[in-house]
């Protein structure tokens, strides 16, 4: 593996790694929830990604010839991540449901709210309501 | 021309989901990374008859209007990750907490095939400082936790003239 090889190789890790870094740095100092998904989906895309880039030009440069297990791996984060942030999000919208927060969505109600869509008589009573989620800690 | 109808039948019957049968048989020989005739072969028959399994599951698919601006579409969502995540990063690092403007905005829907919807909700996810949580009840509406944003409205209405607007002309 030539020299420009490794540094690139190298770049991309300490990129990737310092992604991750500001990730988790960002999970300990923001206040809730809500906030701290967003530092999460940060480094899945860009920190795995270029991680994974470094990976696939390490084994490129190796003589391995081109890995398409990174490729793949990108793939299927980006289908899976907003799928779990949501789900995080629908939780924090039920342990808090205080909808007086959240801006009015024309006629109805978010479906988190709403139990049984079409079939108003079938809702339970909402729980008691907490913090607004704006200032809440977690 | 009377046998072209029918083979166009016979193909749509085959391959209810020509798009998925790529896919399918790009996830395979990635998995493998081999791309022998055998693999192929498997990758081939994978892409024939999964579709075939699930295609009552998923009986209609949309249509893709346009291929190219898909992937001019994906290109744009990739360096607006890039971009989106040198902002998040200097926010987390350097912004006050106190001084983060959070705001949980409502974004009107002009889309309607819930593929389309899903994959707006998916990339207003993954470009960091942005997070869908939740669609209205009716469906008409997304509800987005915005990390800073100096005003809700020009938040919905930018992410809709970046993003929905180009979705609209790819699923019509």
């Amino acid at each position: 593996m030539n020299l420009f090889a490794e540094i690139l190789v190298s770049g991309f890790v300490v990129l990737g790694a310092t992604f991750a870094l500001v990730g988790s740095w960002g999970l300990l100092r923001l206040p809730h929830l809500m906030a701290r998904l967003h530092a999460p989906t940060k480094a899945t895309t860009l920190g795995v990604g270029s991680v994974l880039l470094g990976s696939m030009v390490f084994f490129l440069a190796a003589g391995d010839g081109l890995s398409m297990h990174e490729l793949l791996i990108v793939l299927f984060l980006f289908l899976t991540a907003p799928v779990s942030a949501s789900f995080l999000a629908k939780a924090y919208l039920r342990r808090h449901p205080d909808e007086a927060v959240l801006p009015r969505p024309g006629a109805g109600g978010w479906m988190t709210f709403v139990d049984e869509v079409g079939d108003p008589n079938e809702r339970p009573a909402p729980p008691s309501p907490r913090e607004p989620s704006g200032s809440s800690q977690d | 021309m009377t046998g072209g109808p029918t083979l166009r039948a016979v193909l749509r019957r085959c391959v209810p989901h020509p798009a998925i049968s790529v896919l399918l048989v790009g996830v395979w020989l990635g998995l493998n990374n081999d791309f022998g005739a055998g693999t192929v072969l498997m990758g081939v028959v994978l892409g024939l008859v999964v579709p075939q399994l699930v295609s009552g599951l998923w009986p209609a698919p949309p249509r893709i209007l346009s291929w190219h601006k898909l992937f001019a579409y994906i290109a744009l969502v990739l360096w607006d990750i890039v971009v989106a995540n040198l902002a998040v990063a200097r926010l987390v690092l350097f912004r006050p907490v106190a001084q983060m403007r959070m705001h949980w905005i409502a974004v009107p829907l002009d889309l309607h095939a819930p593929e389309a919807i899903a994959v707006f909700a998916a990339t207003i996810t993954l470009t960091p400082g942005t997070v869908s949580c939740d669609l209205s009840a009716d469906g008409r509406w997304l509800l987005v936790h915005c990390l800073d944003a100096a005003d809700a409205g020009e938040a919905a209405i930018g992410l809709k003239s970046r993003y929905e607007d180009r979705l609209k002309e790819i699923f019509g």
